[in-house]
């Protein structure tokens, strides 16, 4: 029985890691993904939350206010006589730039004095803050030519800028859990369907059915292996995104990385179950990218808040394994919390593992009904 | 009196209303080297992958070194060879490699499975190279041995020598007939007529039913033909 494992284990190595190039992809997609996705998919500058903090509000102040909300690009979400109100916004990451007039800022403009204003930007995210620190200074340059126009003589709107660091906004903090969910869907469900349909193409599926082996041990012999690589993964994606984007890790690791393995799993049986269904390794590949890997980031809260989802979209959601992993592992990196908090979710992702597998084992009995 | 080393008794496949295999009934002795001939969809494909397991019976019953295939089925695989019709070794894997796995599926001891392994890439004249390099008539040639590996009291031949020349075709049977002289059953199903010429005796399948049984010699003087070939057309083309 051993024997007989370890050799259809041996053999499943050996295939891994023959196929150099395969591997390679495999090995260095959760990096090329966290940076990508770290980079690239970064909160949007288009709807650019702005707080306007105008102590004395005159024309020009108007003008300008108005300025701002007449591209699609900004929106003021709030508007204060005093500064004190920034720093809160900014710290609970309801605000992005904050706008502040001189007390005196239509005089100094009437008078042909500086008239000043403080552009505050939120610069968790270096590129962003730049991006919207531009956008915001274009703004007021353009009120201010325009002014000169109106008025026929030289004014003077002098901004100051002023980059705030804020930690709590970290968008790729709430991507690393996502990924890493998505990265363990690619190489467990996709990987092992591929795989698994092959040996069925081949007919060399055929030679190990006719073989003592048993059905359970060609997919625990299948499976394995992959987990390893999924586990590798997993540590890579960590690794990248505390050393490139410093997210933090706040829970426990172990936890994490169990649960990993129990949403590997969950993977891997879907995997196996698209293969025994299937006839060819493109269907294979096809299906399992559809039933895994497309709602594992676009229905599992990953990118689009499942709250924001339509309702039908948020039911369906329920039976999508990511979505349960990506609230364990954003709760226990990001909250710190333990199973305590999280049994529900393990349970979830338990009971599917179990349902799953049952279902691929009883596809894969050798005797066709 | 051994038990035969096949043993089929009103053995029936029935897919919905469509009658595969049609209460066929056959003995194969050990040792000798059985053909199991038939056109396309004749059946014999659907009754060789009940007798290895791989396909439930709907009816009848039949033992494989005398073995139960329903009820013994774990203990049946144990004992048989098969190699199907696809060449099926690992093609990203070495000669070696493909040997101790299958050596080890079966539960061969390490040292067993390089000795036999040594063994067999001499007689074959193998390097150790990538399977997926060798020739298709040299793969053949392999995945027989493979087949054999774990000395199985019967191997099951699904159209071994498809699309093999004809001087490797006949190497080929002289492995066959190298394993049978050690005592092993050969159940064999072929579309080449000259090579049902050597086998000891062969059975005729005709849409489900086994139409003709018993050695190529009685059977020309029975059917009064020249050779094996004009029986089969007579017989899977009834005029």
């Amino acid at each position: 029985m051993i024997t007989t494992l370890r050799a259809f284990m041996v053999k499943e190595l050996r295939h891994i890691l023959r196929d150099r190039q395969t591997l390679t992809i495999l090995l260095l997609m959760p990096l090329v993904q966290v940076v990508l996705f770290g980079y690239a998919l970064r909160s949007d500058v288009r709807d650019i939350r702005l707080v306007v903090v105008d102590p004395s509000p005159d024309y020009a102040t108007q003008e300008l206010k108005a300025r701002f909300t007449a591209g699609r690009r900004f929106k003021i979400v709030a508007v204060a006589p005093s500064f004190s109100i920034v720093q809160p916004l900014f710290r609970q990451g309801k605000a992005d730039v904050a706008v502040t007039f001189d007390p005196d800022f239509a005089e100094h403009l009437e008078s042909n004095e500086p008239a000043r204003i403080l552009l505050a930007v939120d610069a968790s995210d270096p590129n962003t803050g730049t991006t919207m620190q531009t956008y915001a200074a274009a703004v007021i340059a353009e009120y201010e030519s325009e002014l000169k126009q109106r008025k026929g003589r030289p004014v003077m709107i002098v901004p100051e800028m002023r980059m705030r660091f804020n930690p709590s906004l970290e968008s790729v903090n709430l991507f690393v859990p996502g990924l890493i969910a998505l990265v363990l869907t690619l190489v467990s469900a996709l990987m092992t369907a591929i795989s698994l349909s092959r040996e069925k193409e081949r007919g060399t599926l055929e030679i190990l059915l006719v073989s003592p082996l048993r059905p359970w041990q060609i997919i625990v012999g299948k499976v394995l292996p992959y987990l390893g690589l999924a586990f590798a993964n997993v540590l890579t994606a960590l690794l990248a995104a505390w050393l490139v984007f410093h997210v933090p890790f706040r829970g426990s690791v172990v936890l994490l990385l169990a649960e990993s393995i129990l949403y590997s799993m969950v993977s891997l049986a879907i995997g196996v179950l698209v293969a025994a269904r299937t006839t060819s390794q493109r269907v294979a590949m096809l299906i399992s990218l559809m039933a895994t890997l497309l709602p594992s980031s676009l229905l599992s809260g990953m990118i689009f808040p499942i709250a924001s989802m339509p309702r039908l979209l948020q039911v369906i959601s329920n039976v999508v394994p990511a979505r349960w992993f990506i609230i364990i592992a954003r709760g226990i990196m990001l909250k710190g919390i333990g199973v305590t908090y999280l049994w529900r979710e393990t349970l979830v992702l338990a009971v599917m593992t179990m349902f799953f597998m049952a279902v691929a084992v009883r596809s894969f009995k050798p005797r066709v009904a | 009196m051994t038990a035969p080393a096949v043993f089929a008794r009103d053995l029936t496949r029935r897919f919905g209303d469509f009658t595969a295999v049609d209460h066929i009934s056959f003995e194969v002795a050990t040792g000798e080297v059985f053909g199991f001939l038939g056109a396309n969809g004749a059946g014999k494909t659907t009754a060789m992958k009940m007798l290895i397991g791989l396909l439930a019976p709907t009816e009848g019953e039949a033992r494989v070194a005398d073995l139960d295939i329903v009820t013994q089925t774990e203990q049946v695989r144990c004992r048989i060879g098969y190699m199907s019709q696809r060449f099926s070794l690992y093609e990203d894997l070495t000669v070696k490699e493909n040997i101790s796995l299958y050596g080890g599926i079966y539960g061969l001891s390490d040292s067993t499975i390089a000795e036999r392994s040594r063994n067999m890439m001499e007689s074959l004249g193998l390097k150790d190279e990538l399977v997926g390099k060798l020739p298709l008539g040299w793969k053949q040639k392999l995945a027989f041995s493979v087949a054999l590996l774990h000395e199985p009291a019967v191997v099951f031949l699904d159209e071994p020598t498809g699309g093999v020349d004809p001087i490797t075709r006949r190497q080929f049977w002289e492995l066959i007939y190298a394993a049978a002289a050690r005592g092993t059953t050969v159940f064999v199903t072929t579309h080449y007529m000259d090579e049902a010429e050597y086998c000891d005796r062969i059975s005729i399948m005709v849409a489900g039913k086994i139409a003709t049984m018993g050695s190529p010699g009685d059977l020309k003087k029975k059917w009064n033909v020249s050779t094996i070939d004009e029986l089969f057309v007579r017989l899977a083309r009834p005029t």
